[in-house]
């Protein structure tokens, strides 16, 4: 039940964001030109949800913000679930004093505040690395890499304790004594044993990674205007709250959903 | 116990140590170094001045150099100058932490009391625990800044009974207090959620337990079977809680702040690396994480001492 409501959730948010385009066909405007003379329009036919602070039709910034927030999302989830498991699979694999100090770093990142240093790492000029500034596909890449380097922790104590779990099975010690190397145990042997867990902490981790990019882009660190995203939508509509409290409605509800879409997958793929 | 608690303060140490030189590498890549700054307010200063100040100022020198100088200054007690307020860093620091304390404050006691209750209720009860379950993901779902700004159109704009933001003008109680309510809120209603989950998951699994069968057969009330028997044994789980989430409350915190423009720590953390106020920001990075560590360590103590399965 609940997983398929979060697929349905999902799915809905996945087809609106790719249907971006044919609905701009369809409007006859385009998510990015400002037209100064409708700005906080209502609802028109024209414009579904109104326009923003430049006249910019509100509904086609949500489906492309769309695209950008789920992107960003999606690639943190599968980024973290791939640092994170290789981690975990270490340390399980490893143990002793690599375990302990492996894992002694993921307790610290979660101890610490994740958002102020999540705002200093922001903040990095990654034009001295030879990135390009300003362009919505660097600062994609710039955000992911940030929360990547957070969100591992997660998935690594997910796949750690599952893997620890897995190794002291017998079909482990029948591996190994019909010669196979210790990374095909671990890759090959271990890990499609643990994918449960694993979906679930990736189905968290993009939750996760939506909220943390959201808050990001609303603190001005994020996705940079003119690209839209739900965060940064946000952030220009709370200055308007005066004058278009309903600007600020409909970027949050799409958080609403894809964040809720993903913790009811979570729940439902825990509970099967 | 003793020694764990010198462990995690040695930990601890260790991890601010690690933190500000990450931190010191990250300002470094940061725009603008305080000269590119002072040529913004001064055009006219020459290439010739540029190089003179950097040199004056030791800007020319390594990075690590500097971090160590830095380091060396701090250990001595001696935390630098403020770039945007003028005045020694500490001085800008000390109140805002206690502003923070004050939200953080409540905003814990409301989220967790508040938890607690929805979760105890939702346990007695199944109608009411699927529809605490229901409003907790839901809750739990939304960007805390989003909830803040629905509370500032509600609450500020539609209803104009509570100011959007800002502090009062004479530092009055009640002034205080109004100013107060949005942003408490606006942190409370998204934590309030994990600890009903949490408070019901365990709640849930202690009503079903023999021993309270036991009380029932011995007729005892079902208010003093919930609160007297299962909760002690169910108040863990928030406790681990609040102690896995003293780092998400700070950056609760900044997120708050700066939406209701609060001067706590969040919203001086925001404004000095915004401003370039790299001492500043520094000093304010290695307070947050040294009190959410030692508040994180707290509630470890905390749990170990309620719970003797955990102290051996």
């Amino acid at each position: 039940m609940r997983l398929w409501l979060g697929l349905a959730l999902l799915g809905g948010l996945g087809l609106a964001a790719m249907a971006a385009p044919w609905v701009q066909a369809l409007l006859g405007t385009d998510p990015a030109t400002p037209d100064l003379f409708h700005r906080f329009a209502g609802p028109t036919l024209a414009h579904p949800l109104g326009t923003d602070e430049l006249g910019r039709d509100i509904l086609l910034r949500l489906l492309f913000g769309a695209r950008v927030s789920l992107a960003v999302g999606l690639a943190v989830a599968l980024g973290a679930t791939l640092v994170g498991t290789l981690i975990g699979l270490t340390a399980a694999r490893a143990g002793g004093w690599r375990d302990a100090l492996l894992m002694r770093l993921a307790d610290t990142l979660l101890a610490l505040p994740a958002l102020p240093l999540l705002v200093v790492l922001a903040a990095v000029d990654t034009g001295r690395f030879g990135l390009p500034r300003g362009e919505a596909l660097a600062d994609i890449l710039r955000i992911t890499t940030i929360l990547v380097a957070f969100g591992w922790v997660g998935v690594a104590r997910l796949a750690r304790a599952a893997a620890l779990a897995e190794l002291s099975r017998d079909y482990v010690a029948a591996a190994r004594i019909a010669g196979a190397t210790e990374a095909r145990v671990m890759l090959r042997h271990v890990l499609p044993n643990i994918i449960g867990p694993l979906a679930v902490a990736t189905a968290l981790a993009v939750a996760g990674a939506i909220l943390a990019e959201s808050t990001l882009s609303f603190l001005g660190l994020g996705i940079q205007p003119p690209a839209p995203s739900w965060g940064n939508m946000l952030s220009s509509a709370q200055e308007m709250v005066f004058a278009a409290p309903l600007a600020a409605l409909w970027p949050g509800l799409a958080i609403l959903l894809a964040v809720a879409g993903c913790t009811l997958l979570a729940d439902g793929l825990r509970r099967r | 116990m003793l020694l764990l608690i010198c462990g995690r303060l040695g930990q601890i140490l260790l991890t601010l140590a690690l933190l500000s030189a990450l931190c010191w590498g990250a300002m470094g890549l940061m725009p603008g170094d305080p000269i590119d700054l002072a040529l913004t307010s001064d055009p006219l200063l020459s290439a010739a001045d540029q190089v003179r100040l950097r040199a004056l100022h030791g800007l020319d020198r390594p990075l690590s150099e500097r971090y160590l100088a830095w380091a060396g200054a701090l250990l001595a007690g001696d935390a630098g100058f403020s770039r945007l307020y003028a005045v020694r860093a500490a001085a800008v620091l000390w109140p805002a932490l206690g502003s923070t304390l004050v939200l953080l404050g409540w905003a814990l006691a409301l989220s967790a009391g508040l938890g607690v209750l929805l979760g105890v209720w939702g346990a007695r009860q199944a109608a009411a625990g699927r529809a605490v379950d229901a409003l907790a993901i839901l809750a739990q779902s939304m960007p805390g800044f989003w909830v803040g700004i629905l509370l500032i159109i509600l609450f500020a704009v539609g209803l104009g009974w509570l100011p959007a933001g800002g502090t009062p003008d004479a530092p009055g109680l009640l002034d205080s207090a109004r100013f107060l309510v949005l942003p408490v809120a606006t942190l409370a209603l998204g934590n309030i959620a994990g600890y009903a989950r949490h408070a019901l998951a365990a709640m849930q699994g202690e009503l079903a337990a023999p021993y309270i069968r036991t009380a029932r057969m011995k007729g005892l009330a079902e208010g003093r079977i919930a609160w007297g028997h299962a909760f002690p044994n169910a108040a863990l789980p928030p406790l681990t809680l609040a102690a896995l989430d003293a780092g998400s409350l700070v950056s609760g915190a900044l997120v708050t702040e700066t939406l209701f423009a609060r001067p706590g720590m969040g919203k001086l953390i925001y404004d000095s690396i915004m401003g370039n106020d790299y001492n500043l920001a520094l000093l304010a990075l290695l307070l947050a994480g040294l009190v959410t560590m030692l508040a994180t360590l707290a509630a470890d103590v905390a749990q170990r001492l309620l719970d003797p399965r955990l102290a051996g």
